[in-house]
């Protein structure tokens, strides 16, 4: 068993085409936003009854993926799992790309983008959104010193520990704190759900690993390098148990708030009759990105391949940009019930499930987003050595490997 | 020597009566001080103070809007029924499920004593002033509308293009949050009303009643405490500012 | 080259020196600040030139969160006392160069951004006092004083 070795990525024209292909993606997100901040969001499909649209979900999807993300690298350090530790570092890397992307997704979505210095300065600590500034930014800060710690000779073996540690606990606050944006909001039937920070951090460990696994399978395919399939297939099946304990999570929530009888409308739109909304839960969350993805990962024979296992690890993307779409528009589609009992109507659609058609200009923003975290995590391994050479199943520690 | 000497009885009778003058002169003078700062001059936010508004459902006609065209023409905004238009106060029908009775009223910000709105602000844009309305700072908010989702009664509006032609006393502008404010403008320079209630009483209805809550004379304490009325999502106790009767 | 040495380091320093030696002792280069009407601000121009960003900070959270209105802060007035007509009789927006506001503004480059949300027109009742307190020898060009007045009359019908 050999040690493993890790290498920046040689330059090649297939690496800087993507880097350009990517480049570009970015940029018509940062042309967009110019285009939004000069004519107002009303070029956009969001509107005041549906505030929060297409770049939420893309946020917050990349922004609970990166707490995930970190997970591999938490396994190798905090639990001593050695066979995941040649990956420790790619984790890391892809925690901080896709935190990047997310917060500029987010941010650049803002009506005031040009007041982010208030935001960052003038704090209402009440609110959970501030907190999470405070954790984004932190987190950012903190698995770059874990990522150095991972990578720089001579750090001993407690500092790395101890940064480790920080970094999970921090994540775990961090994703806990976006998922109360939504728990702590009592005003929605939707919402106003303490289940939603567990729910969200069972949505990182599984969103996050997905984007390790499909970021592991496509760099280390398009340069050639081994990523032991013993490995792969372990960390497949870590992926089914959280694609699992998600699918849990989403059941208890929703009997949860069928229980509750001033829900049972709510629960009866998204579940039954809220057209795209039930269409997307079903099919979306639970059957493409839920039960297809634990078939795969569960079997024994077909978690092995890995065309099936990038299949599964899509499914799981898609099924967590569903499992968001019905969080985020779902629960602002449905009516505020500010007079129980009476049927409501005025000029501000009360009363009236509220419609949202998603403009192009958020898909490019979002799609941005995307971008921006693949051209880090790429330019990260270009110039850093973050990439194992020589991850095959020999060199993985066997003891894990059962 | 033009003064007997002062006896003590005598003496302490004077120096009460002195004092008792000049106290009763001081809070005399206080009191018409703050009259005069309550008619005519401006008035700072005075804690003391907690604006109210009550609204009766039953003196409220279906198809009269007073109160949205004044407050339309008082702040200069326009809802021409996009999605994307403000609506700082909206009248809403009602129709009970069971028994098929249909009433009208308006609903705005309800300006309540815990706002959600002011929790969730990341800025604290959003925040209640110490007389009890629940402002947006425009400088500082950045338009991340979390409020508009912390909402329960949808008070706030977006401002969703580029602005031209504000009224002087309203400022507003692109990619802030915008809601009733109770005229704040008109009570800080001591109007006592809002737009919606003094076009309300124009118009003959005289549906809303605007005063002061923590002052058990004015004309909304008294009609609070001698009729029935209630707040709106009492369930979430947030402890409203607005009212409404007959509902 | 011994060329460019003489342009450079004979006719530009006359040049340069030539243009601060003008009637006027204000650099040509310096914007053109329109005059204002009304009584002037008692702490002078120069502390106005340094103070005004701390000033306007800090009186709009009085107005604003404490409802300090007596401080005579509102931007209402400082837009007043300050407009600029222009040949139309108009009072000039804040996007033009022209507005009191963007003269230095432009010229600075630093970006403004109070008049997305506040109106620069002038208040009518601020108007109404500032132009009786008109100094005659304020500077104010007079066909300024008469589009002013001329905007008063229009706005009280």
């Amino acid at each position: 068993m050999q040690r493993i070795k890790y290498s920046e990525l040689r330059s090649t024209k297939k690496l800087w085409s993507l880097v350009v292909l990517l480049a570009g993606f970015v940029a018509a997100a940062g042309a967009t936003v110019l285009y939004i901040e000069h004519y107002g969001h009303i070029v956009t499909g969001m509107n005041n009854q549906i505030v929060w649209g297409v770049p939420h979900i893309f946020a917050i999807f990349l922004i609970v993926a990166a707490s995930g993300a970190l997970n591999v690298s938490s396994i190798g350090s905090v639990f001593g799992k050695q066979a995941y530790k040649p990956t420790a570092r790619v984790s890391s890397l892809l925690a901080m790309a896709l935190l990047m992307g997310g917060l500029a997704v987010l941010v650049l979505d803002l009506g005031r983008p040009d007041r982010l210095l208030i935001a960052m300065t003038q704090y209402n600590f009440k609110s959970i959104f501030a907190w999470n500034v405070l954790l984004y930014t932190g987190f950012l800060g903190i698995v770059a010193i874990y990522l150095y710690a991972q990578m720089a000779r001579g750090v001993h073996v407690f500092a790395l520990k101890t940064a480790g540690l920080v970094a999970f606990l921090w994540r775990l606050a961090l994703t806990t704190g976006t998922g109360s944006i939504f728990g702590w909001l009592v005003a929605r039937q939707g919402y106003d759900a303490a289940i939603m920070a567990p729910m969200f951090i069972a949505m990182s460990f599984s969103f996050g690993l997905a984007m390790f696994i499909l970021v592991m399978i496509g760099t280390c395919t398009m340069t050639r390098r081994i990523y032991s399939p013993e490995l792969r297939t372990r960390q497949a099946r870590l992926l089914g148990i959280f694609v699992a304990v998600v699918l849990y999570f989403t059941a208890v929530q929703h009997l949860s708030n069928m229980y509750v009888s001033e829900h049972q409308e709510f629960e009866k739109f998204i579940l039954l009759n809220g057209g795209i909304y039930t269409a997307v839960f079903w099919i979306g969350h639970v059957l493409l990105g839920s039960i297809i993805p634990l078939v795969l990962l569960f079997h024994p024979k077909l978690d092995r391949k890995r065309y099936l296992v990038i299949l599964a690890a899509f499914l799981v993307v898609l099924g967590g940009f569903s499992q968001l779409y019905v969080i985020i528009i779902g629960g602002q589609a449905f009516p505020l019930e500010i007079f129980p009992g009476y049927e409501v109507s005025s000029s501000f659609s009360d009363g009236v499930i509220n419609s949202y058609t998603p403009s192009i200009l958020e898909l490019i923003l979002g799609f941005g987003g995307v971008a921006l975290a693949l051209l880090v995590t790429v330019l990260g391994m270009k110039f850093l050595r973050i990439l194992p050479v020589n991850l095959s199943d020999d060199n993985v520690e066997p003891s894990a490997l059962q | 020597m033009f003064e007997k000497k002062i006896k003590g009885a005598d003496f302490h009778r004077r120096e009460f009566l002195k004092k008792g003058a000049a106290l009763a002169s001081v809070t005399l003078a206080s009191g018409v001080t703050l009259m005069a700062l309550s008619q005519g001059a401006a008035a700072s936010a005075n804690p003391d103070i907690r604006w109210g508004l009550l609204i009766d459902a039953n003196k409220c006609p279906s198809d009269c809007s007073a109160c949205i065209s004044a407050c339309s023409n008082e702040h200069g905004w326009e809802n021409t029924g996009l999605d994307t238009d403000p609506q700082w106060i909206r009248k809403v029908t009602l129709k009970d499920k069971n028994t098929g009775h249909e009433t009208s009223l308006p609903l705005m910000c309800q300006h309540c004593e815990k706002p959600p709105c002011v929790d969730v602000c990341p800025t604290g844009a959003s925040f209640k002033r110490a007389d009890g309305i629940v402002l947006v700072d425009r400088h500082i908010c950045i338009g991340c509308r979390y409020c508009m989702m912390a909402c329960p009664f949808k008070a706030r509006s977006f401002v969703h293009e580029k602005i031209e032609g504000q009224k002087t006393s309203s400022p507003r502008g692109k990619g802030t949050v915008e809601g009733c404010n109770m005229c704040v403008h008109r009570l800080d320079a001591g109007e006592g009303t809002t737009a919606c209630t003094q076009a309300c009483e124009t118009s003959g209805n005289g549906a809303m009643i605007f005063g002061d809550l923590n002052d058990s004379n004015s004309e909304i304490s008294l009609a609070l405490a001698n009729y029935p009325s209630v707040e709106l999502r009492d369930d979430l106790r947030l402890n409203l500012g607005v009212r409404y009767k007959n509902i | 080259m011994r060329t460019l040495f003489l342009a450079f380091f004979i006719i530009f320093p006359i040049s340069f020196i030539g243009s601060l030696a003008q009637e006027n002792s204000v650099n040509s280069m310096f914007p053109n600040v329109p005059k204002a009407i009304g009584n002037p601000h008692p702490e002078g121009n120069e502390y106005w030139r340094i103070n005004h960003p701390d000033l306007l900070r800090h009186d709009r959270d009085k107005v604003l969160r404490e409802g300090e209105r007596k401080i005579d802060a509102s931007i209402k007035q400082c837009v007043t006392c300050h407009a600029v007509f222009d040949e139309d009789s108009k009072p000039v927006k804040a996007d033009s160069e022209e507005f009191f506001c963007s003269t230095c503004h432009k010229f600075a480059a630093v970006k403004i951004d109070c008049f997305s949300c506040h109106s620069s027109d002038p208040d009518i009742n601020f108007l109404k006092e500032a132009l009786t307190q008109d100094n005659p020898n304020s500077g104010v060009p007079i066909s300024q004083l008469e589009m002013m007045r001329a905007y008063l009359l229009e706005k009280a019908k």
